[in-house]
Parts: structure tokens; sequence; C-alpha cells
């Protein structure tokens, strides 16, 4: 026994590796690094327009190497990662916003979810359209 | 010990992390085996261990019915209160008990609370009138859609397992919390409340919603139904919209709100 007695000494615990504690804590993980694919993507577009304003010869050289297997490769990923992060944050949404209420009953947060993937859907396709009736 | 003769008695293995400040520099596993029942909760198992085995061993309880909030602890990992999680749930075990998650252990299985409930306190869990009424003038009424704008807030039983879920509350011990700031929430959204003037700086302050990075755990490990992911995160719109139109309008300072 000690000789001289501590009654009290609070001990606080690492916080080394929390993530790694608990599956959830792994999937809030994986929504926040899907974060990096959108990031990535918007960065690869915006310096696609900062190409285009900088002559046709640029721009012809920047939609060539789009096309490249490791493009092609690269955006495969940002997919993957946009999906996740979609997947992810309509899942949290629900808790994100006030109570909606709809003929005096509370919207369930279900539909919530899912009215964020049919907007997601619908914004897809239209920009799909608008590409291919450009293109035509 | 007799055991009736028609009954076999089966054991499970509890293993608990210790620390006592007197001898442990540092928390240590030590393994129990515990007879038990079928409708033993995990509770009860200590309980087994303190009165039969080991009577060191340190924990709090007291309602044993999922209504004091004293009894959480993490249960293979997991933030539970240990009355109303069951040892039946967890064969073959063993089971591993230790004390809730992202708070200093004072002794085994007990946190120190002290800061919880300066927070508690902080953000000025009382109604503040919105309007002065005499006694003559009646009660505030309220109606069934103002309720239950608040109703699932108000059933938190300051269990603290959301602190425990909240990885940034073990980062940063500072952020007033899920539990609290449901408390908050629970004040603001009430009809007869006026005092989310006074509650603001609190709210909006480094320490208050903006600390949450939308985990979203707190919601999902409350005995209670109590949603504080949405108490918190709704409120960075309120926060939002108080900054920005504080530019527009200005106003007289509140006083207090600080953690």
């Amino acid at each position: 026994m000690n000789t001289q007695v501590k009654s009290r000494g609070p001990y606080k615990r690492s916080m080394t590796g929390w993530w790694k504690r608990d599956p959830f804590f792994m999937k809030y993980m994986v929504r926040e690094m899907s974060a990096l694919a959108v990031a990535g993507y918007a960065i690869v577009l915006m310096f696609g327009v900062l190409r285009l304003s900088q002559g046709e010869a640029a721009w012809n050289g920047w939609l060539a190497a789009m096309k490249s297997p490791l493009s092609i490769l690269l955006h495969l990923t940002f997919l993957l990662g946009m999906v996740v992060h979609a997947k992810s944050w309509f899942e949290i949404m629900p808790k994100t916003m006030p109570a909606m209420h709809s003929g005096g009953q509370r919207v369930p947060g279900s539909t919530i979810t899912r009215t964020g993937w049919a907007v997601t859907v619908v914004a897809s396709l239209v920009t799909w359209a608008i590409a291919a009736w450009w293109k035509a | 010990m007799s055991a009736p003769t028609n009954t076999v008695t089966k054991t499970i293995q509890i293993e608990v992390l210790r620390y006592r400040p007197e001898q442990d520099s540092e928390p240590v596993w030590q393994s129990y085996t515990v007879p038990y029942t079928d409708d033993m909760s995990v509770l009860q198992g200590l309980q087994q261990i303190k009165d039969d085995q080991d009577g060191t061993l340190s924990f709090r309880w007291s309602c044993r019915m999922a209504i004091c909030g004293s009894c959480g602890m993490m249960v293979n990992g997991k933030p539970k209160l240990s009355c109303q999680t069951f040892l039946r749930d967890l064969l073959p075990g063993p089971v591993r008990i230790e004390a809730l998650a992202h708070f200093a252990i004072e002794r085994d299985l007990i946190v120190g609370v002290d800061k919880f409930v300066d927070k508690l306190q902080s953000v000025k869990p009382w109604i503040i009138p919105k309007e002065k009424r005499e006694l003559s003038q009646g009660e505030y009424i309220q109606t069934p859609a103002q309720l239950e704008k608040i109703e699932q807030f108000s059933s938190c039983i300051n269990c603290m397992l959301c602190y425990a879920a909240c990885p940034q509350y073990g980062i940063d011990d500072n952020f007033v919390g899920p539990g609290a700031l449901a408390l908050l929430h629970r004040y603001n959204a009430d009809s007869r409340d006026g005092g989310m003037d006074e509650r603001m700086p609190l709210l909006r302050a480094a320490e208050g919603v903006w600390s949450c990075t939308a985990v979203g755990y707190c919601s999902e490990v409350c005995p209670k139904g109590v949603d504080p992911a949405n108490a918190v995160n709704q409120n960075k719109v309120n926060a939002a919209k108080d900054y920005f139109l504080g530019w527009l309008k200005p106003k007289a300072k509140v006083e207090g709100g600080k953690a």
C-alpha cells in the first residue's frame, strides 16, 4: 500500500484512435472523407473552366486529358465518393432541420431522406438532358 | 452456497475496468465470474459482484428502472443504462464494462459530473416568461401542437450517455454538449418562453452549437428517445440567423450565457 493515500485523482482516458472504437464513428469518418471526392471533382471542373479561358488549344488539351484511362478511373472514384456523401448526408438530414409537419402529422425522417434522393435523381437527369441536348 | 437442486447455475464473465486512485496509476481490467439468471440486468451483475465477491467495486445506481439516469456506463463499448441492459442479451460473454467514455474516471465506474452539472445550469433551464402575467390572469395556455414541439426534448434524464457518444465532447469537454443543448432547446422552443436572447450568447459561442459536427450518435444512444442532434443542429440555423440579423438590427447587449 502506498505510504501516501490519494483519495482523488480523476483519470482522463485518451482519445487517440477514437474513430476506430465504434462502427458508427467509422461511418461518420467515411462521410467526412467522401467530402474530399466532392472537392476533388469541383477542382477538376474549375480547372476545366480555367483552361477554357485560355483558348481553344488549352481547352482541347483538357478535354483529351479527361478521356485518359487514369482520368476515367479518377472520375469513377469521385462518383463513388459523391454517392457515399449524398447517402450519408441524406441519412443525417432529418436531424439537421426543424421538425416538419404535414396535415397535423410530423413528417417522418425516412420521407425527408427519400425526398433528398428524389431531388438528386431529378437534378441529375435534368443536367444530363441539358448536356445531351447541347451536344446534339 | 446451496442452490435449489432443480436449477443449474449459469455463469457469465464480467470484466470491469477498475480504477482506484489511491493504488492505480491507470485503470486496469479485472475479471469476475458471475452467476446469473435470465432476468438479470448488467447492473444486477455488478451488484452480485459487490455483494458477494468484491465490496471494493464502485458504481452509481439508484432507481433500477431507467428513469434516474445514474447507472450509465460503457457496456461492450456502447453507452448504456446498465439497469436496462440484460446479461442474457450479451451471451456468451465476456461482458466488458467501463466508465462512461469521454468523462474523467473518479473511481471504477464512477465519472466526474461537475462540469456537466455546471453546463445544465448555464443553459438557464427554466421558463423565462415571454410576458409577465399576474396571477389573476390565469395560467399560461399551451396547445397540443405547441407541446409537441418540446415534449421529446423534455424527456432527458441527465444520464450523459449522449456525451459518451459524442467524440467532439471527448476531444474538448468545454463543448456544452448534446444533453445540455437539447435542454436549452427545450426551453427556447417553448411557446411560453421568451428567453432565447439570454441563451443566445452561449448557443452561438464556439463551445455552443458550432462545436457539433453532426456525428448523430447522441440521438442513437439516448434511452429516452430524445433527439439531441436535432436540437443542436436546428439551432445552428437560429445562431446564424441571430448573427446576420444582428447586423441589421443592433440590439441591447444581454447579460450572462458564459459557459
